[in-house]
């Protein structure tokens, strides 16, 4: 215990190794000056001094709702600028301009866009996300379902690959160049390599189709039991974990050996400790920052950009729903999902970056 | 040899052939009386239907948008759920497709066939116990007709104007004579709803051999067997699930796996893999899908016959048929009706390639230049790789065509009936009366080859009334030869409807009216264990 006492201390000697590469951006946010200099202004920026956790996570809330607004409309503009509007698209081939006429009356179609992204948004800020306009159902019903599918098959890919590829990273720098090093790379980086849905099919066509010892399609209903479904979403979290493993575990080798050439580690290793115990107890705490942007970005990876694992598996998540609406330009289905969407990457980059600042104090108080 | 076997095995299954019929056949074949008597005893005895066990089928085409409502049904995922809990009016043969009563027992026209009287079924119940009754029937037809509806029934229905009851019987009157009134109404929008669905058209309750049991859309269908079925020669399995498959490597792989029962929309390029599991079957049923290259009659250069002709001499129909279909199609003729049309016309020659004929009349037109293809794989499957083969067909008589890939989305839109000359699909429809009328009466909504023709629109409107099927046969045929020599129609194939199943589904029908056994696959076949 004694030895490890003042290397704990996020005091990298040169002032920069440790630091996240973001730390920058971090304290330019809540330092900024209220260019009024009003009694409010000196409230805020007494505020920031003396709560600056409380500080960003209130600047950041702000922000994110700003930014979605931001979202809703470039997704109502995008829409409107596809060729075909609902009505066309949903009857396809089959249309006949009557019917056609009917649906845009109903949908009110033929109103101009900004009185419909409007009145949209009025229902939105309420929470009703209204009804599908080709299947007539609740919205918001519709993705609580299909929203607690993805995070289903999302948390069991990252309560796998997570562990696993922090191990591995840790793993690979104590081996750093030797051979457990070099297995650990190639054969993530041929797993990264490869597009999701290859692996999705590889692993079908050894596990479901030649020994059947998996389940296959993947779909999951109401009425399965818990273990059923995690039979089901087997294959799926393997694809997942094996496309997110090597991103996240080469950040976390790179993080952590950017540590290592510090002074203090050099320090550690003249004290005799073991490569482990440095690795674990000096390096990986100070190398917490960047590895938790790459997980973060990995997590919402799991939960939005999985369409294609959902496609490959017959999955019902919130992807497959969202290109489902777009194809027939289901508006209302397709904002709410974007907006989903959207909330979840601004959610788990703030999170990251609050537990960055936790992992290094210094970020709390920017000069 | 072994194909004529098949044949006739599935005439046995089919009951379109009694033993005494069987043998004489099978004798001319020169298959030996004993293995014919063998090959009808195994037939037969598999004619026999099993009841109970659980089927699952793997499907292409269904979406989280789908619709409860069967007026807004569109999907193929959609249409085998509406045939597996409801019926029509009417339903089609499946081999000659002509009208066979389903919920209407008879019917009979007036000798305009302006006027038809339908005898609906007693005794049928609906899945919440209610009675069929002829005002649930007005209600159903009521509510497809209306001007503010969106079904996509309406284009059939809007020659209708008069719907009402005399006693328990349903009259309806049109605006002109047609004697194809009772197919029409085997559109599968049609189902019969308790009063019509008018109180809540997303129940999916009505009289078929299936109730909903669950219904997730994009996801699952799960049924169970309606008890009360007024039929006792469907319905075999105990319970059904639909499950949504849009990847075709998906449905592939359940079906290999046995995951699945059935799968629809094989991919003709993996045919010959999925062959060679040994638990699996190919079902492969001509149909009435045909892919086209359309050319706007009115649009030049297309609005010169020469050039039209000199363009259809140029398609190498065979090689499509081969390359495109893998084999499974025929090649078509340039007329939008093949032989599972009742009234085909029988006897016209097959057009076929020719690129010295194709370079006379190119010369002829007097054209020159490159000619403009627009395309896109949405149009059909492999409809650009179609266009390129094309292409080369074309050099060889001397005409220059550019394919031009355009995006699949908006292609419907932006492209199709609206660009003179591209690539496009065609899904048939229940007669050549509707046919016609859908896409060559000069001012149908869908002429997308602008085929406009005075004297062609009167005898397809006399044709629709005449009630003497001779006559009526001898116009279908002078139609067919107008689109054929002078529409803007180029049709290279028919394309067959491949499906597959593992070997466990027996009593497959292939129905001529539509994809998966003209959506009743489920309510048609079981399991042998």
């Amino acid at each position: 215990m004694m030895e490890s006492g003042p290397m704990t201390g996020p005091v990298p000697t040169d002032g920069t190794a440790g630091e996240p590469p973001r730390s920058a951006d971090l304290s330019g946010v809540p330092a900024k000056p209220n260019p009024t200099g009003e009694i409010g202004g000196t409230f805020w920026r007494r505020f920031v001094f003396r709560r600056p956790l409380a500080a960003l996570i209130l600047q950041r809330l702000g922000l994110s709702v700003g930014l979605l607004f931001a979202v809703s409309l470039m997704i109502f503009g995008g829409i409107e600028a596809l060729p075909g509007d609902f009505a066309t698209t949903y009857l396809g081939q089959s249309a006949t301009p009557q019917a056609v006429e009917n649906i845009r009356k109903d949908l009110g179609l033929d109103r101009p866009w900004s009185e419909r992204y409007l009145n949209w948004l009025g229902g939105a800020v309420q929470g009703d996300f209204g009804t599908s306009w080709a299947s007539k159902n609740s919205v918001s019903e519709q993705i609580g379902n299909r929203l607690g599918n993805s995070l289903f098959l999302a948390f069991f890919a990252a309560l796998i690959s997570v562990p696993l590829a922090v191990g591995l990273g840790m793993l690979a720098v104590q081996f750093r160049n030797r051979m457990p090093d070099k297995i650990i790379n190639v054969i993530s980086l041929a797993a990264i390599s490869l597009p999701e849905f290859f692996i999705g099919y590889l692993l079908i066509m050894f596990f479901a189709v030649q020994w059947g010892v998996a389940t296959f399609p993947a779909t999951v209903y109401a009425s399965m039991s818990f273990t059923e479904r995690l039979s089901a979403i087997a294959l799926p979290v393997a694809t997942l974990v094996l496309v997110v493993l090597a991103h996240m575990m080469r950040m976390t080798r790179a993080a952590i050996l950017n540590v290592m050439s510090s002074a203090y580690v050099e320090t550690a290793e003249l004290k005799g400790l073991s490569t482990f115990r440095i690795i674990a107890r000096h390096a990986a705490p100070n190398a917490v920052a960047p590895v938790i942007n790459v997980i973060a970005l990995n997590l919402a990876y799991l939960v939005v950009g999985v369409v294609v694992v959902e496609v490959v598996f017959v999955y019902p998540g919130m992807g497959q729903y969202m290109v489902d609406a777009v194809t027939v330009r289901d508006m209302p289905v397709v904002q709410a999902c974007g907006l989903i969407f959207a909330a979840f990457y601004i959610f788990l980059n703030m999170a990251a970056d609050i537990l960055a600042i936790l992992a290094n104090p210094r970020l709390r108080h920017p000069r | 040899m072994s194909d004529y076997k098949d044949y006739l095995t599935r005439q046995v299954m089919l009951g379109k052939m009694n033993r005494r019929e069987f043998l004489g056949r099978a004798a001319a074949f020169g298959i030996a009386a004993s293995t014919a008597g063998t090959l009808f005893a195994t037939s037969a005895a598999a004619q026999e239907p099993k009841r109970g066990g659980h089927l699952k089928l793997g499907l292409e085409g269904a979406a989280a948008t789908d619709s409860r409502d069967p007026a807004k049904a569109l999907s193929q995922f959609m249409f085998v759920v509406g045939r597996n809990w409801g019926d029509m009016l009417v339903e089609s043969h499946p081999t000659t497709g002509a009208p066979v009563p389903a919920l209407a027992e008879s019917w009979e026209p007036s000798a305009d066939a302006a006027t038809w009287t339908f005898t609906i079924r007693k005794g049928v119940k609906f899945h919440d116990g209610k009675e069929l009754t002829v005002d649930d029937v007005i209600k159903t037809l009521q509510r497809h007709t209306d001007d503010k509806s969106e079904s996509g029934a309406l284009g059939v229905m809007k020659s209708i104007t008069g719907i009402k009851a005399d006693g328990d019987k349903l009259v309806l009157t049109l605006t002109e004579g047609n004697a194809d009134l009772p197919l029409l109404l085997s559109d599968y929008h049609l189902i019969i709803q308790p009063n019509g669905g008018l109180d809540n058209p997303d129940a999916m309750i009505g009289t078929g051999p299936y109730k909903v049991a669950s219904f997730e859309p994009g996801v699952r269908a799960t049924f169970e067997k309606n008890a009360d079925d007024w039929r006792t020669d469907r319905g075999y399995v105990d319970s059904i699930e639909l499950i949504a498959m849009n990847d075709a490597t998906a449905r592939i792989a359940a079906l290999s796996s046995g995951q699945v029962h059935y799968i629809n929309r094989v991919d003709p390029k993996t045919v010959a893999l999925l062959k060679r599991a040994p638990t699996v079957e190919i079902l492969n049923t001509s149909g009435r899908g045909h892919y086209v290259f359309i050319m706007h009659c009115n649009t030049a250069p297309f609005d010169n016959n020469d050039l039209r002709m000199a363009l259809k001499f140029a398609m190498d129909r065979e090689t499509m048929v081969q390359r495109i279909l893998g084999g499974y199609g025929k090649v078509g003729n340039d007329f939008p009706i093949n032989d599972t049309y009742a009234l085909f016309p029988e006897g016209i020659e097959q057009r076929a390639y020719d690129p010295d004929k194709a370079a006379f009349h190119y010369k002829k037109s007097g054209h020159s230049g490159p000619v403009l293809l627009r395309t896109s794989d949405v149009a059909f499957p492999g409809a650009v790789d179609a266009a390129v083969l094309y292409q080369e067909s074309a050099k060889k008589a001397g005409i220059e065509i550019e394919v031009k890939r355009e995006p699949g989305d908006g292609y419907w839109t932006n492209v199709w009936n609206v660009q003179p000359f591209s690539t496009s699909y065609w899904g048939g429809r229940p007669t050549q009366d509707q046919m016609y009328s859908t896409a060559y009466l000069s001012n149908a909504d869908w002429n997308d080859t602008r085929f406009q023709r005075p004297d062609f629109d009167k005898l397809l409107l006399e044709a629709r009334s005449e009630l003497d099927e001779a006559k009526r046969k001898d116009m279908y045929r002078t139609m067919a030869m107008m689109v054929r020599d002078e529409g803007g129609l180029i049709l290279p194939m028919f394309n067959d409807f491949v499906n597959a199943a593992t070997k466990q589904v027996k009593g497959y029908v292939h129905d001529i009216g539509n994809d998966m056994s003209n959506g009743y696959v489920a309510t048609r076949v079981w399991l042998d264990a």
